[in-house]
């Protein structure tokens, strides 16, 4: 029973092994990983659209509170805010969230604006 | 006259990745009838449509399924591009294809290798997942996912390939062309894998047409009936297509067409990178489907052939979408071809036809 792949089962026992001791071997994320959204939170005019356009409702803004949350735990990475954002502020950055201890939103606050000197 | 007795089989089984519950009504050790029941995970994702708007519905429609993920994306946009009048830019039509023909290899592989795990040859099947593998690894490099790309929307796709990256594609496919032709050779030549399916749940072409059968399941049967010839979309850059057709009516005859859709699979790959036009990504999408509008278009599925309707209300919002999935199709002819078998052959039968469950159910 299977002749043909003996070779193939031979060269395997002197290669390197197929799959990733993880986490003794770091996980490499490649430019275009889907890790989780960020915000550059000074950029942002709380327009919320990322709000209305995202499918799994992992948003909020707040524009009394002048804050921006998201629900890492509802987010499904799929980026429909970031190209929809009007202001680039939103972006998707490749490294994934620390494995958490308790199920809770992360809230950005969007410094007052200083008036301007006269 | 043998007593009959009723064996319930699955929804959990080691031959089944998801759930499908079988009562095989049974006399001795042979198969009389086979009563299938479904249900197990429906999740109602088709009445979601009602909720999401038609943009943001994508989504959705790529978690219907594992394994099919991009060609349900790839579907849904189709349809609404159809019921608005959108015209995909080439460049996009192309990579689609591209992305959806390496989902074809990745659910292929992964395919063979449950086959060769249930008649018993692990290290097949895991030569098998360790090539499958690498066709992961080139969705993560060019989607950042390896399950789901969120790389199609309504009007293109999302996120380009540059062209020498789509050749540095080419370069993986053909390194894991030459493993590959092992990997064939053994599923075509050797010996015990042909002992195995030889003879295990014949569908004749009269009974494959008589159940409407799709895919590989019908290809097997003698049917040549492959969407992918009608050259929609990118297919229409290809020079010719073929569908690999058996008429050996078995379950090795089901192996051997998916074990060659592959190399096939690599070949149009190969062929359209070498095609592919420069341009834009993605059309313009405006407005909402208009009321009482209608759409259908169909898809050639890893597993066959999958339909898709819409049906606009003038709202941003679908007034309905509904997927029929080649799976669908081909459990009538499941239940057929089990009537007669050997209760050991049961498991084989199951995995040469390849239901997929989660379409199913949606």
């Amino acid at each position: 029973m299977g002749i043909q792949i003996t070779g193939m089962a031979l060269k395997n026992l002197l290669s390197r092994p197929a799959t990733k001791l993880y986490p003794v071997e770091p996980q490499v994320y490649t430019s275009q990983t889907r890790g989780h959204v960020d915000n550059n939170i000074e950029a942002c005019i709380l327009c919320s659209i990322c709000v209305r356009k995202c499918p799994a409702t992992a948003l909020a803004v707040d524009k009394e509170a002048r804050t921006w949350t998201i629900n890492p735990f509802s987010c499904v990475q799929c980026m429909t805010c970031v190209r929809v954002c009007p202001r680039d502020s939103l972006s998707m950055l490749p490294e994934y969230t620390p494995v958490a201890s308790n199920m809770s939103t992360r809230t950005l606050v969007k410094p007052e604006e200083k008036p301007e000197e006269a | 006259m043998a007593e009959r007795t009723v064996i319930p089989f699955g929804p959990q089984h080691p031959v089944l990745p998801e759930p499908v519950h079988l009562d095989l009504v049974i006399e001795d050790e042979r198969v009389i009838e086979a009563i299938p029941q479904i249900g197990f995970i429906h999740r109602g994702l088709e009445k979601l449509v009602q909720k999401l708007d038609y943009q943001s519905f994508v989504t959705v429609t790529e978690r219907i399924c594992g394994i099919c993920a991009f060609g349900h994306s790839l579907g849904y946009s189709e349809t609404i591009e159809v019921l608005m009048g959108v015209e995909v830019p080439p460049r996009a039509q192309v990579l689609r294809v591209i992305w959806h023909e390496l989902s074809r290899v990745h659910s292929h592989l992964l395919w063979l290798g449950l086959l060769a795990d249930g008649f018993g040859f692990e290290n097949l099947f895991m030569q098998c997942w360790r090539l499958r593998e690498r066709v992961l690894g080139i969705f993560e490099q060019t989607t950042g996912g390896r399950v789901i790309l969120n790389a199609c929307n309504v009007g293109g796709v999302n996120r380009d390939i540059a062209n020498e990256d789509l050749r540095g594609i080419v370069l993986i496919l053909d390194g894991m062309r030459d493993e590959y032709q092992v990997l064939l050779k053994t599923f075509l030549k050797d010996r015990s894998v042909a002992n195995r399916l030889r003879g295990i749940g014949m569908l004749s072409k009269e009974k494959a047409r008589e159940y409407g059968v799709a895919g590989p399941f019908a290809r097997a049967s003698g049917i040549a009936e492959d969407i992918r010839s009608f050259g929609y979309g990118g297919y229409g850059f290809l020079h010719a297509f073929e569908p690999i057709l058996s008429d050996e009516c078995d379950g090795y005859a089901r192996c051997q067409v998916r074990a060659e859709e592959v190399v096939q699979s690599m070949d149009i790959v190969k062929e359209l990178v070498e095609k592919i036009p420069d341009g834009a990504l993605s059309a313009k999408v405006k407005g909402s489907p208009a009321a009482g509008s209608r759409a259908v278009s169909r898809l050639e599925q890893p597993r066959g052939e999958c339909f898709y309707y819409a049906k606009g209300n003038g709202t941003k919002y679908l007034e309905r979408f509904r997927i029929r999935t080649p799976s669908s199709d081909n459990l009538a002819g499941m239940v057929y071809t089990m009537q007669g078998c050997d209760l050991a052959d049961v498991p084989m039968n199951i995995l040469t036809i390849d239901p997929c469950v989660s379409c199913t159910e949606r």
